[in-house]
């Protein structure tokens, strides 16, 4: 009984078995180098050649944009923690210089397993861009100037970054759709910077009383229309076509149904949000 | 009807036929879900088809497909809403004015999820689970949170271990949408207990990746708090 008869028999019986099979999902995990290894040669010819099929989507260009994008969103966090825990007497010495030092340490991982992703699905990393966090395209003199030198100014910024970095995976996860371990490492990243997110507003509720909680309400952002593009949408309350608002006779406020679901930000509103911290 | 019976298979391969499909995909296939077979042990191709529902003696069944991801995710709501509805209702000794203000704001989202997926599945949803709370002490700060701590984290390992099983590309960004806000309580709540601990490592690798957990084992996890018999075969392993 070899492997194709079983197929073969088993086709008889379930005409889409090789649907079920998951080829792709097996396949990414494979040869990402992201998971146990397989050994093409000890395959069937028959799965063997399903596999070099779904081998082909390593490559995939959609896949690669997703983490290259993903990669210059963790740039943009990555260095801004670090210039801001490089910078004298910004952020105070205990509990918060330790939460941001270990937050930055978290997207500097991301930077280098993002590099390491797109290298092992035959891709390049982009470099990291020269970024200008006074939010001045470059000139060093936008909204944010004071940033490195104001510790509330600071808190807000990342607030924005950490809230902007969760909705910018959200927007992504369906291009994802069904590449096993790829999908699985961008959601164990998103949710990392949700926690990130959490802490950051509960920092800026302790340190400056600002109208924040850990999760977002409504379209608020607790700090001012120079941040609002990285909010808008957040007010929504229907869900796959469901009012949440009191949903199934339970007392749901609308500010309960807005926190109650995190809304995705497409590509396109991400780069125009990150644009003005962006040099040239 | 077994495949066996029709075809003759006798001896098949299993070790070639469950390295070449991966155990998960195989087990879930074939239906013996949970079950160890043998290497070399006569298979017969069971029907995995359950076809009476919801309340069999064999517990829960929580579907095939995306719904049985949806049903599992809304298992994990019910549990959860189940427990701050409780934590709220008998509030622990010393509960502040802000923590009381904010674990009702989680309630009211545990809620909201659990009624999102209720109306989303329709007619496919599971039935409402009774869970058992009684190894907690909601009148101990301690009990409550660290209980908290531990359904948080586990929702966000279960979403983040769940994504790759999404077929629909619909049904994936509402989990999405979902999971950071879980994880958001779960930093809230480990601030809590201590503050700085957010994203520790013992939920964040090295890697600066937040860590995944398998249905089944989710399932197992989650049991201790359920009454209700839940029958996680059709579920990935």
């Amino acid at each position: 009984m070899n492997i194709l008869q079983i197929l073969s028999n088993v086709e008889e019986h379930d005409p889409e078995i090789f649907e079920r099979l998951s080829t792709r999902r097996l396949a990414m995990r494979s040869f990402a180098g992201l998971g146990k290894k397989l050994s093409l040669t000890a395959l069937p010819l028959a799965l063997g050649s399903m596999f070099q099929k779904a081998y082909g989507q390593a490559g995939n260009p959609v896949i690669l944009d997703v983490l290259n994008f993903a990669l210059t969103l963790e740039y943009l966090e990555y260095r801004f923690y670090q210039i801001a825990v490089d910078s004298p007497n910004l952020i105070p010495a205990g509990v918060a210089l330790t939460a941001i030092t270990s937050i930055r340490d978290n997207e500097q991982a991301h930077v280098n397993f993002l590099k390491a992703t797109i290298t092992a699905l035959g891709g390049t990393p982009v470099a990291e861009p020269a970024f200008d966090f006074s939010g001045g395209n470059g000139s060093g003199n936008g909204d944010f100037k004071q940033v490195f030198a104001n510790y509330s100014l600071f808190l807000a910024v990342a607030q924005t970054f950490e809230d902007t970095g969760v909705r910018a995976y959200k927007g992504q996860a369906g291009n994802l759709l069904q590449t096993g371990d790829i999908l699985e490492a961008a959601l164990n990243i998103h949710s990392v910077e949700a926690r990130h997110a959490s802490h950051i507003r509960q920092m800026r509720k302790l340190n400056d009383n600002a109208d924040v909680k850990p999760w977002i309400t409504g379209k608020d952002s607790g700090i001012g229309p120079a941040v609002q593009a990285s909010y808008d949408g957040e007010e929504n309350t229907m869900q796959a076509g469901v009012n949440i608002v009191n949903i199934g006779g339970q007392t749901i406020s609308i500010n309960a149904a807005t926190e109650s679901f995190d809304e995705p930000l497409t590509k396109a509103q991400v780069l125009a949000i990150v644009d003005p911290f962006i040099a040239g | 009807m077994k495949v066996s019976e029709k075809n003759g298979l006798e001896n098949v391969d299993v070790l070639a036929f469950q390295k070449a499909l991966h155990r998960r995909d195989f087990l879930r296939y074939t239906g013996y879900a949970g079950t160890a077979i043998a290497a070399g042990s006569l298979i017969t191709l069971a029907s995995c088809k359950d076809s009476d529902g919801n309340n069999d003696d064999d517990g829960v069944d929580f579907g095939t497909g995306d719904f049985a991801i949806l049903n599992y995710a809304y298992a994990l709501e019910q549990l959860e809403a189940a427990f701050y509805t409780q934590v709220i209702a008998t509030p622990f000794a010393g509960m502040s004015g802000p923590e009381k203000s904010l674990l009702t704001d989680v309630r009211d989202h545990e809620v909201a999820h659990r009624e999102f997926f209720k109306a989303a599945l329709g007619t496919k949803a599971i039935r409402g689970l009774e869970v058992d709370f009684s190894s907690i002490n909601f009148n101990s700060r301690d009990s409550v949170l660290g209980i908290a701590k531990a359904f948080e984290d586990l929702g966000v390992s279960a979403y983040n271990g769940a994504g790759r099983y999404i077929a629909s590309a619909d049904y994936l960004l509402l989990a999405g949408k979902i999971v950071s806000v879980e994880a958001r309580h779960a930093a809230y709540i480990r601030d809590l207990l201590q503050f700085g601990s957010f994203a520790d490592s013992s939920v964040v690798n090295g890697q600066g990746l937040e860590m995944s957990r398998k249905p089944r084992e989710v399932i197992g996890i989650a049991s201790t708090y359920v009454k209700t018999k839940l029958n996680a075969s059709t579920l990935p392993a």
